[in-house]
């Protein structure tokens, strides 16, 4: 399948979803780069940490609500800059959670239980504040009817925590991964850090994974030890080299600084924005057009040593 | 007299004496990365540099941009996840050996942060990236240095939103509310370092650096401080700026 009926398939106007990597690590970007493409907009996104890949959708206005625990790029944006300005202005409405707390929700939604407990954020404004209103929750079948509840041990003194805060599972109607090695059938083979993405995969309906390499099925289970998502857990594999850039993908590629630094000077002006989601989105055909855009002397640049699973000594000013 | 380093080399090198030999140290991105990278290749050799993205014991040759960078992959003696490593700081055992590097928009006198809203939480003058894995750190691990710039609308009565759980409202806050042991042991700025008082869990002044009064920090302030107990903190070493500007960032990507 193609990535744009993958996303024509599994993602649709006021779908909820969740998109895995980490601020400026293997984001989907393809797919989001799709995603906006087809302006299929109203989005309730779920992520833990994300960066590249929240902000660039929030920008385009696909997203209308946003549960997350964190939306910055690294150094290249502390905070997201779209996200930021979607927040001050009303744009979009936010619920904030931890980062632990997220990962908790996809882990209950990927284990079938309606909660998991933990003791972070007692005493916070994360269980004082709730983004989204009782009544809006009673309204809407499809959020829990409290953000965050807080149970005493009903074990007593066992385990030594009095309190304990629970958190309520997601289960999104899709998740987008990007990966490196999947087969046609849909295992999934990440290297390096997995951040949560096994979690968003195994909570949602219907999952989305490109892939660097699309390998032979025998080739993954040569080494199933390495392999993290089963193939059932999977709907569509799309085999999309790039598909992370301009985030990283260990192994293959690091970030591009070049490109991220020009996108936080696009993202901070709303005209110049325009002409972003012009030039580098909707006036391109697919992801393949942007990676010709950025040019092989650019792609060269951030290729990843094969010692260290990034691109040594690359300018990152 | 003439500095021979600048205002960030001293303040890095102040929290990288507060990290113990045999720590596990969390750190986020930028300045605190580099304390944890100083303290290992200066006073803590045996401390293990931890991310909330998983990587654990990260070798660090070059100077990552954000916690889940590939250079915080390289030469890691486990590669988890986001589970695994907030798992490690609520875990009974292993979580009181953590000690938390943290950084915010706003600070109380408690050690409570802010990294959400400035202004009201449902129409935010200022929006930032929220807690990540702040709130969970706070919570868990057995203490935290945090490190701020030194102003008025950052030390401030009262957050406008608490992010991460400090000391709450005084001795007995954590135990109300529930919250692990631990807490907040110092906050690392561009002008001081700050404790907390062993009784009433305020914050107080534990070191003023060199050419700045006690004065001038309090006039930074948007409260009081006990700086009665404060010393002048010791400029780094020689042997200190060699490590940090050679080793661990040569580049000078966060000492700019």
């Amino acid at each position: 399948m193609s990535l744009k009926d993958a996303v024509r398939k599994y993602v649709a106007a006021g779908c909820h979803m969740s998109i895995g990597g980490f601020t400026v690590s293997r984001n989907p970007m393809a797919a989001v780069y799709e995603i906006i493409r087809q302006g299929i907009y109203n989005i309730h996104l779920y992520a833990h940490s994300n960066g590249q890949g929240v902000d660039e959708l929030i920008g385009a206005g696909c997203v209308s609500r946003l549960e997350i625990a964190y939306a910055g790029s690294g150094r290249f944006a502390p905070t997201c800059i779209r996200f930021k300005k979607a927040v001050q202005s009303g744009d979009i409405v936010v619920e904030d959670y931890s980062n632990y707390q997220m990962t908790l929700r996809f882990l209950a939604g990927a284990m079938g239980v309606p909660f998991l407990p933990t003791r972070s954020s007692l005493g916070t404004d994360i269980m004082a504040k709730w983004g989204f209103s009782a009544k809006m929750r009673a309204e809407d079948p499809r959020l829990p009817d409290q953000k965050l509840t807080v149970m005493d041990n009903p074990f007593g003194s066992w385990g030594d925590a009095p309190k304990l805060v629970l958190v309520p599972a997601i289960n999104c109607d899709v998740t987008l991964i990007h990966a490196q090695k999947a087969d046609r059938e849909g295992t999934v083979r990440m290297e390096g850090l997995v951040f949560s993405d096994i979690e968003q995969v195994k909570s949602a309906k219907h999952v989305i994974v490109t892939c660097e390499e699309l390998v032979e099925p025998d080739d993954l289970k040569a080494n199933p030890d390495q392999n993290q998502i089963p193939s059932f857990c999977v709907d569509a594999v799309v085999h999309v080299p790039g598909g992370a850039y301009p985030t990283a993908c260990y192994r293959y590629y690091d970030y591009d600084p070049g490109y991220l630094n020009e996108y936080r000077r696009y993202a901070e002006d709303d005209m110049l924005y325009k002409k972003y989601l012009e030039e580098f989105i909707h006036g391109l055909k697919d992801h393949q057009a942007l990676l010709d855009k950025a040019g092989k002397d650019r792609l060269d640049m951030i290729r990843a040593d094969q010692r260290t699973g990034y691109a040594v000594g690359l300018d990152r000013r | 007299m003439k500095m021979d380093y600048t205002l960030k080399e001293l303040m890095t090198i102040a929290a990288a004496r507060e990290i113990r030999d045999g720590d596990i140290v969390f750190c986020g991105t930028g300045i605190s990365m580099l304390a944890a990278m100083a303290a290992k290749n200066i006073s803590a050799p045996n401390s293990v540099i931890f991310f909330e993205t998983g990587a654990i014991d990260s070798l660090l040759e070059e100077v990552p941009l954000a916690v889940s960078d590939s250079r915080v992959m390289f030469g890691t003696s486990v590669n988890g996840n986001l589970a695994d490593a907030f798992a490690t700081m609520q875990n009974r055992i292993t979580g009181p050996h953590v000690v938390g590097i943290m950084g915010a928009a706003q600070i109380d006198k408690y050690g409570n942060l802010n990294s959400t809203t400035i202004g009201d939480y449902f129409s935010p003058k200022v929006r930032f990236s929220g807690s990540g894995g702040a709130c969970d750190v706070a919570s868990f691990v057995g203490r935290t240095i945090t490190f701020m710039q030194h102003e008025k609308r950052k030390f401030v009565q009262k957050l406008d939103y608490i992010t991460s759980p400090g000391w709450l409202d005084g001795p007995d806050g954590r135990k109300k509310a529930g919250l692990p042991d631990g807490g907040p042991a110092s906050v690392v700025t561009n002008m001081a370092t700050m404790g907390f008082d062993e009784t009433t869990k305020e914050m107080f002044l534990t070191g003023f650096f060199p050419g700045i009064t006690p004065q001038q920090i309090l006039d930074n302030m948007g409260f009081e401080i006990d700086v009665s107990r404060a010393k002048e903190v010791a400029p780094p070493t020689a042997y200190e700026l060699q490590i940090l500007r050679e080793k661990c960032d040569p580049q000078r990507l966060i000492l700019g």
